[in-house]
Formats: structure tokens, sequence, C-alpha cells
């Protein structure tokens, strides 16, 4: 008796709010439900006293009405009209959610039944367990190495799925130090249940000491350049100089003039698109078929891993600087190789 | 209407009806007649119901303890068969083949519907779908849940994905050709003066239905197609790994499985229509608003699949889009709710059983449907979706929604499909069981998706124990509820007192025939002159 | 078509009219027969639509993989049996205008004509399936890699087994229209179809235009676009 008093004293009703999101979407939360509890009094209090009232012991001879289109356009108009305010509302937090500011920490996270691996820039690796410092946004890059899952941290009211194929994004800023419940919340196979992890926010300092204390293996650049030498990418990718395959050196986040005509921005999904399917996008000046696929050769983690090494070959233009109107960089080939890309790409 | 005869059970006893005018099992099995094709229907998906309900028991057991009870490859496919016979062969056909088959050729003032043999097929192909699904049940079962999302139902399931996926594509057919059936029938087999103006509400929601089956199912049946063909031949058409795109699943399979939730929920709205205005002893108020709003759901319920698909990653735009239309699909939605109240305003209100389910039902869906702004809201959605928030909206919908309504119309036709009362003070403790026991098993489940509680978890954090058990012990009084009403109904066959024509005193045709009703319905065709709803007071037509 | 004339006079009095027993009037069954068969035609349309909407989302995202398969499908086939399909819809059409005129003999010619047709357009189909399989072209079950575009192996792979399943699909269709050709064929045989009772045929010969419509849409979508730019 007395322990299920206690459970029921300890019965959680409302999550905490440990990110500057969760502030937000609460108090959005809460006016819808306020809106809901106030239509259902409503709802409830005219069936009450209806019931009551004209109960056929009391009222045996029902009033016949037509309806009254006023009380219609009534209750159809100004319901929409409240529900536009939510639209509203959840539209502009839900822009919010999806432009990440740009300044925000970079981490890395692979999806894979049943586990989370997470890649922190400068080379640590955890799985089911992410550590943030508190007070910095954090834009978390995820991808999927098999079938589809969904990243959420229900203090910080962050989720979005991580589809297979593409990479999805989600930031946060993290207010309160503490110990998070880290969920996948796509039904994604046997141990859906067992894809759980902890999210820890360290203050700045204990973050500083936490984030030391790893990498022992070189920052994921470092780690990409290994990949990058190991897979023989470099024999093809020159540095500084034409290759078969174009300079990587300055590449991302530079607009690419692709042969069929298209402009399209060196992203990080134009970038793990190119390693695993060289041939979707060819670039301009270049030949197909030049490039093996990995697809099933590297994991998502080298990827990551690869596309670090990548940016790290553009020191200058972090994210955040990349401008629109720049010219597409010219990265095609020189003229002597131009003049015969055919038997360049074939033998 | 005025003209209609003195109740007088005793004379009845032994009237030619449609039960008793033939015997033996070939009488039922090759039947064409609507009414003796429901009652097949009722069998077969109240035990659909019932192995469905003992799927969600089993789950609810093992939720008693964070770590499960069960493996997690067991509760997995507990829950996903739970929700695959549920949706697709328990709520889909519920209401339309059952009640509706029953009442829509004798409400329209029809012999039977357009295309009895076609009624009879639907049946079949109902049979053959629930066969398949229960044999993916013994061989094993399915452990994709009830959405089969690619990649993991074509890549990485090891279980019966095919003989399931079968199975709903069998049972799709059966609820095209039902929708079908219905969209002709109000179309070309009304009585003289039944205009669409004087339609029962029953019967433009089911219309409304059958719209939406028509329209939407044929694209679930090509889906699935492709989800087979990719499982058996990994043809790459939903396979990221070869370029498909698992998202265009999402599409396809929402665009049916929206609407269908509408399938689910429309016809037990026209009940709702029905039973409020009889025990209120009054026309519905706002008929026009009412029927109307059936049609704005059904042509609404197309374009907000997307929805479903916030935090995939599908486009800002995309989002807004389909943020704006979801809310504009409640607004229908709601004028039905404030018309059922308003309908009692002034009525001559009764408490009889099915009206109790009534009340449930205008709660229960009230509150199903205000909690699903949290999840048509952008920003909102984002913090509940794939949690239990979602699994309580949705179950308040469908469960306290439509099966309440089931519930309701069962009680409020069965005196006409069986022709005896059941008793009334088991019928109204049941309907209170019910009640208490299904706010038990869902509302704590509110409390726990917004905690941030995961769907489809066989073990949880310790911290969300006391909630999940409180609703476990909702779901073992719910059990109880659907259970007495099955006892009771089965008892009224023999031992219920006979209810004679008009037991509610209520309008409409199929108050007018004897119960059970002849074959054909109708000695001859009825000639309407009256609007639906055309209530007196009691005294005049009970007597 | 309920509203249909029927010329008086052809051959009179022994005309059944096959009402049955839930309808009042043989306009009335008439009137549903219609319309169940118009409304089941939509719900093909959209039974096609999903595949007709995965085309258009996958030749939007690889397009020049798309377009590199029309090389390897046979116009001059697909042509043929566009020809084929086109001349067994008049066919058809003109078996319901003999049955509206109780003109039997005609009837038969004309559902044996349209069954010709429909046998020719499926043998055809075979002959392209087979040069499909011989390449290496099937999907799942032979599939060569497609050697000669290797960079579009994979995209290519998503437009071939569409083309197999919308081609394939269709192809199920006719198969059934010709059976309910056959059943149509007994059925005259045995004179139950006249001016007062020709539902079935008509009904038979909306879904009979519907199949052919369908394949009017797949022949440019799968065959002409981007073919040999």
């Amino acid at each position: 008796m007395l322990a299920s008093m206690r459970i029921l004293a300890d019965l959680p009703l409302f999550p905490v709010a440990a990110s500057e999101q969760a502030g937000s979407i609460d108090a959005l939360y809460w006016f819808i439900t306020a809106i809901s509890i106030l239509m259902t009094v409503i709802i409830f209090l005219g069936l009450g006293i209806f019931a009551w009232k004209y109960h056929n012991k009391r009222h045996p001879h029902a009033t016949q009405i037509e309806g009254s289109t006023k009380l219609e356009l009534t209750w159809s108009i100004l319901p929409f009209l409240i529900m536009l305010i939510m639209f509203g509302w959840g539209a502009d937090l839900y822009y919010k959610a999806q432009t990440p500011p740009k300044d925000a920490m970079e981490i890395f996270v692979t999806g894979k039944q049943w586990m989370w691996k997470i890649q922190y820039p400068d080379g640590t690796r955890e799985i089911n367990a992410l550590h943030v410092p508190v007070g910095q946004p954090v834009k978390l890059t995820m991808a999927s190495e098999d079938v589809i899952h969904s990243f959420s941290i229900p203090a910080f009211r962050v989720r979005h799925d991580v589809m297979p194929g593409h990479y999805n994004t989600l930031w946060f800023t993290a207010t309160k130090p503490g110990h998070y419940h880290l969920f996948c919340t796509e039904y994604c196979g046997d141990q859906h249940a067992g894809m759980i992890g902890w999210v820890d926010v360290l203050e700045p300092r204990e973050y500083a000491n936490w984030a030391s204390g790893g990498a022992s293996q070189g920052s994921l650049a470092e780690q990409g350049q290994k990949l990058f030498e190991q897979n023989g990418c470099a024999t093809c990718h020159l540095l500084d100089q034409q290759g078969r395959c174009p300079i990587l050196r300055g590449l991302y986040n530079k607009p690419v003039q692709l042969a069929d005509g298209r402009t399209v921005i060196a992203d990080d999904a134009y970038i793990r698109e190119s390693i695993l399917d060289p041939n979707a996008k060819i670039v301009a000046g270049f030949q197909p078929n030049v490039m093996p696929n990995f697809k099933g050769q590297i994991s998502e983690e080298n990827v990551i891993q690869l596309i670090a090494y990548i940016k790290s070959l553009s020191p200058s233009t972090p994210a955040s600087q990349q401008g629109s109107q720049q010219p597409p960089v010219v990265i095609a080939p020189k003229a002597g190789a131009a003049a015969k890309p055919g038997g360049a790409a074939q033998h | 209407m005025a003209t209609l005869a003195q109740r007088s059970p005793e004379v009845e006893a032994e009237e030619v009806n449609y039960l008793n005018v033939e015997h033996g099992w070939k009488s039922w099995l090759l039947t064409t007649d609507h009414k003796r094709i429901a009652v097949l229907y009722i069998i077969s998906i109240t035990l659909m119901f019932f192995v469905g309900g003992l799927m969600a028991v089993l789950f609810r057991i093992n939720l008693l303890v964070p770590e499960g009870l069960f493996s997690a490859e067991t509760y997995n496919r507990l829950f996903s068969m739970h929700g695959i016979i549920m949706v697709f062969f328990f709520l889909v056909p519920s209401i339309p083949a059952t009640l509706a088959n029953f009442l829509i050729p004798i409400m329209v003032g029809a012999k039977d519907l357009a295309f009895p043999r076609i009624n009879l097929l639907s049946w079949y192909l109902y049979i053959a779908g629930a066969l398949l699904a229960i044999y993916a049940v013994v061989r094993g079962g399915v452990d994709t849940g009830w959405t089969f999302y690619a990649p993991f139902s074509t890549t990485y399931s090891n279980s019966y994905v095919l003989a399931a996926a079968f199975g709903v594509f069998t049972a799709g057919f059966s609820s095209i050709l039902t929708g079908l059936n219905f969209i002709v029938t109000v179309h070309k087999m009304r009585a003289p003066g039944m205009t669409w103006s004087r339609l029962p509400l029953f019967v433009w929601s089911n219309y409304a239905t059958g719209l939406i089956q028509v329209l939407g199912t044929p694209v679930l049946a090509i889906t699935l197609l492709l989800l087979a063909f990719e499982r058996i031949a990994h043809v790459g058409i939903f396979d990221p790994n070869i370029g498909g795109d698992p998202i265009l699943f999402q599409h396809l399979f929402w665009f049916y499985s929206h609407p269908a939730v509408y399938i689910m929920i429309l016809p037990g709205m026209g009940v709702i229509s029905e039973i409020v205005s009889c025990f209120s002893r009054k026309r519905i108020f706002g008929y026009n608003f009412v029927a109307f709003s059936s049609m704005a759901i059904a042509v609404l319920s197309f374009v907000v699949w997307g929805h479903h698909m916030f935090i995939t990653g599908e486009s800002m735009y995309t989002g807004l889009a389909f943020s704006i239309l979801s809310f504009m699909v409640a607004v229908p939605s709601a004028i039905k709710v404030f018309n059922w109240t308003a309908t009692m305003y002034k009525g001559s209100v009764s408490f009889d059983t099915p009206m109790l389910y009534a009340f449930g039902f205008i709660g229960l869906f009230t509150i199903g449907g205000l909690t699903g702004l949290h999840l048509a809201t952008l920003g909102t959605d984002i913090a509940t979706h794939g949690t239990y928030f979602v699994v309580a909206h949705f179950h308040y919908v469908m469960v306290g929604g439509m099966v309440m309504a089931f519930m309701g119309g069962m009680h409020f036709w069965w005196p006409k499909i069986t022709g005896r009362m059941y008793p009334e003070a088991w019928s109204k403790f049941a309907a209170l069981i019910v009640f208490i026991g299904f706010n038990l098993t869902f509302f704590p489940q509110f409390i726990l998706g917004y905690l941030g509680m995961p769907r489809r978890y066989h073990a949880y954090p310790p911290e969300f124990q006391a909630l999940n058990v409180l609703s476990s012990a909702g779901a073992s009084i719910l059990g109880i509820g659907y259970v007495i009403p099955m006892v009771y109904f089965i008892w009224s066959l023999k031992n219920g007192p006979r209810a004679g024509k008009n037991p509610w005193g209520a309008a409409g045709l199929e108050w007018q025939i004897q119960s059970p009703p002849t074959t054909f319905n109708f000695d001859e065709t009825p000639v309407v002159t009256e609007e639906a709803y055309n209530y007196g007071p009691l005294e005049e037509i009970v007597g | 078509m309920a509203e249909t004339v029927v010329p008086a006079g052809t051959e009179p009095a022994v005309e059944e009219v096959h009402l049955r027993h839930h309808f009042a009037t043989p306009a009335q069954q008439m009137d549903a027969a219609t319309l169940g068969m118009w409304t089941f035609l939509i719900t093909e349309v959209l039974f096609f639509g999903g595949m007709f909407a995965s085309y258009a989302v996958y030749r939007n995202m690889y397009l020049d993989a798309f377009a590199s398969t029309s090389q390897y499908m046979n116009v001059v086939l697909g042509g043929t049996n566009t020809a084929v399909l086109i001349c067994s819809s008049l066919t058809m059409v003109l078996a319901v205008r003999a049955a509206q005129l109780s003109n039997r003999r005609h009837l038969i010619l004309f559902l044996i004509l349209t069954m010709i047709f429909g046998v020719a357009f499926l043998v055809i189909k075979g002959f392209e399936y087979h040069a499909k399989w011989v390449e290496g072209l099937v999907p799942g079950l032979h599939w060569s890699g497609y050697t000669e575009h290797p960079e579009f192996a994979y995209h290519a792979q998503i437009l071939f087994f569409l083309y197999f399943c919308m081609t394939g699909m269709h192809a199920l269709h006719m198969v059934v229209g010709i059976g309910l050709l056959t059943f149509l064929l007994v059925q005259a045989y045995r004179r139950v179809f006249n001016a007062n009772y020709f539902a079935p045929v008509e009904m038979i010969g909306l879904y009979w235009h519907f199949v052919d419509i369908v394949w009017i849409f797949l022949f440019p979508l799968l065959y002409l676009i981007g073919h040999r730019r």
C-alpha cells in the first residue's frame, strides 16, 4: 500500500525541459491543450446541461428546431481562426527546428540496428551516448545504415527520422546540465526498444575535460585522410593538380557545375552521394564510370570521416560563410585533359 | 411517420422473416440477401475483433514491468498483428459491412443492394483475406507494424510479411466492393420520394465512406503489391541501396491510410446522428451541415496524408501545406460534434443504452479530435510524433469513437436485426464499464507520450511503469466491458423479449417494417413523403 | 445506358429483359450497372495511378537513367500493339452496337475479332518480354547489370521494374478481358442478348476500352519519351 502511494507520488506527469526548444514547444503545447480543455468543457457542459434539463421526465415534448446557419458558421469559422493561430505558431517552430544556427557545433550520428553511433569532430566515438555542452547550439547530422530510425531526445523536444540513403539533421541548444533519455522512435525491428541511450549535458568546463579524454585515433578529418589513402582515392583525386577526377581542395560547400547543366552545392549530402554512387552526378568535363561505386563497400561512419577530410581541405570556408553569389568553382580539367576525356577515363 | 402500425409483439410470434425463411448452411453461404450477408459479417468481424483484442491484452500484460514479460520478438508480433487485424479486419469493415449492409437498402427503401452477388463476393474476399492474416499469425506472425514501412518490411524483417500483406490486399478488394455497392445503391435504388435531402444521415455518412473506399483502397492495393515484389525480387523500388525511395512508400501508404481513418470513423458518425436524434425525439440540428460535413471530410481526407511525415525530412512547404489542410479537415468534424450537442437542446432526452454509447462517442471523439490538433501543429508534432501520445490520440478516435459507435449501433438496431431485446440493465452496466475501462487505458498514454515514451517498445525505462500499469489495468476492465455484451447478445437470441417493429419509437423506414425484416424488406416499394427525423411525441408512435 | 434508343421492329416479342428481382425497372437495372462499372473503372484508375505516381517520382529523380532505357524498348512492336488495341476497341464498340441491334451474327463476329486482337496483343507483348529476358533486363530475375550504361545500372533497374509492373498489370487486365469476352461469346451464342438486354456487353465493353486507354498512356511514357535522342 505504502509502496503504491510512493509510486503515485513519484508519478511523472510532465517531462523536464532541458533545451531552448523545449520551452517554446511546451508553450505551444499548453496553448493547444488549454484550447482543447476549453472546447471539451464546452461540449461536456452542453451535453450535461441539455441531458439534464431536457430529460424526458422534465421535458416530455421536444420542440422541433431546423437548425441555424448563423450558429453553424460561427462554430465552423471561429474554431478555424483559433486553429490558424496554432498553425502559424507551429509553423514558426518547425521552421526554427529546420534551420540550425551557423555557429552550431557539428556531431555525427549513425543509426544501425540497434544502436546509435556518435562521432565527434575531434575523432571521439561513442555508442548510445551523446555528450554536449550546455548553452552551445549543436547540430546533428544523421545517417542510417539499414532501416528507418528516428532520433529523439524527449527532454529537448527534438526528434527527426533518420532515413537510409539521406542525411537528416536536427539541432538543439541544451540549457540544463543533466542525464537525459535518447530514444529511437521509429520502429526498426526486434531490439527497437533497446536502441536507446543517454544524453549528458555538461557545463562547458566539464565538457572540455571530457572532450580532452578521447580522440586517440586523431580527429575525424585525420581518420578520413587515412581512409582516403587506404582506398586509393588519392591516385585520381590529386590534391593540387588536375587528375582524372575533380580536385577536392576548396570544394566543400561551393557550387559545382554538372555535366547535365545543373549547378549543385557540394554539401554533405552531395559528397556522400558522390562517394557511394559516383555516377549519380557527373561534374562538367568529366566522364562517368571512372570511379568505382563505394555503396556497400564503406560504412556510413567512414563516409562521415571522408566528408570531414574533404571539408578540412577547405578550411577557410566554414558552412556559415558560403554565399550563393559565388561563381562555380572551376574544377574542370585543363585543356589538354579535356581534349580527349574519353581516353583519359577509359584506360 | 403517421401511419405506423401498432406494436403487438405476441401476434408477430412466428412471422416469416429473413432469418427463418430458409435453413441450412447453404442458405447462408450462398445467400445474396444483404441482411444475411450483414449477419455473416457481424460474426466474422466479431471473431477478428476478439483475436485482435486478445493480442492487445497480451501485450498490455507484457508492459506491466519495465523490462517486459515476453521477448521482444513476441511483443513486436503481437502489436503488429493487433494493428493489422484491428485496422483492416475490424475497423474498416466494422460498420459499413455490418450495420450499413443491413440498413442502407432498407433506409433508402430498396429490396437489396444494387449488386447482391458482388456483396456476397466481398464477404468471401474478406474471409480469404482474414484467413491469410490468420495464417500469418499461426506461422509466427508479422513484426512490421501495421504500416509495413520499407525498407524494414522489404529487406530486414524475417516474419510472414507476404501472407499478411496479401491478406490486407484481398480484404482491400472486399472493402472496395462494399463501397461500390453503397455508392450505386444510394444513387440508383432510392424509393420514390426519397430525395437526397431526405436521406438518413447514416446513409450520407456511408455514402461518403464508400467514396473513400473506392478511391483510396486501390492505391493501398498497388502499394502492397509493389512492396511484395520488392520483398520477393529486390528490384529497388523502395530500397534506398539501389536508389529506391522509402519515403515514396510512405506517401503511397498514407494516401490510402489517412483517408482510411475516415473510412473507420465516418460510418460511426452516421450511427451517432441516428441515435442522438432518436433519443432526443427531435430532428437533427442542421441536417444539411451534418450531411455535407461528411462529404467535406471525404474530400479533405485525401489531401492530409503528409501530416504523418512531418519529421521524415519532407520540405518545409510540404509540411506547411499538409498542416493547414489537416486543420481544415478538423472543421467538419467539429461541426458534427456541435450539431449533435445542439440536437439535444429542447429535445426530450432519454438514456437508453444506445444513447449512453452516443454520449461516450461524443465525449471521447471530442478528446480524440482535439488531441489531433497537437499532431497537426508542426511544432508540437516534433515532440509527440512516434510516441504514446499518437497511440492515445488514435485510440480515442478509433476505439473511443468507432467502437463506441459500433456498440451503440448494435444496441440500437439489434431488435431490428434479431427481433429480440437485450437485458437493459446489463447493457447499461456494460456501457459504463467500457467507458471507464477505455479512459483508464488510454488517458495515461497521453501523459506517457508527452513524457517521451516511444510507441512499439517492448521494454521501457522504469519511471514509465506506474502509468503503464494503470493503462494495463484499464485494458483488463475494457476487455470485460466488451465480453459482457457478447454474452447477453447471444443470450438474447433465444431468451430476449420480442422487440416488435419499433421499440424505440424511431423515425426512419427501417422501423416501419417488421423485426426481423422479410427477405425483400418491403411488401411493396414505399413512397416517401416526409423528411428524415420527423419526430413527433413518443406516445403517437409506440402507443 | 438506359436512354439508349432501341430501334423499333428488329426482333420483336421474344426479347427477354432479364430483370433481377430487386430492381423496379430495366432502366434502373441498366443505370445501376453502368454507374457500378464506371465506379469500378475509377478504382482501376487509382490502382494504376499508384504505379504512374511512382513512375513520375523516379523519372523526376533519375531523368537520364530513365531516358537511357527507351533505347531498349521496341517501338515497332509497341506501336503495332497500340494499333492492334485501337482496332480491338473499334471491334468491341461494333459488338456493343450489334448487341443493341439484336444482331446476333455480328455480335459473335465482332466479339471473336476483339478476342483475336486481344490475343495478338498478348503474343506481341510476349515477344517483347522474351527479348527483355534475353537481354538480361528483367530486374530481380535476370538482370545483367545494364552493361552498356553501367552508370545507370541502379536506376534503370527501377524503370525496368516499373515497366514490367505496369505492362504486366495491363496484360493481366487483358487476360481477364479476354476471359470476359469468352463469357460474352457463350452468352451470345445462347441468344441471351438482345435490344432489351445487352448490359453485360456494354459493361465489358467499357472495361475493354479502359484497358486500351491505359495502354495509350503506357506507350508514350515507356517507349517514346527519350527514345534515341
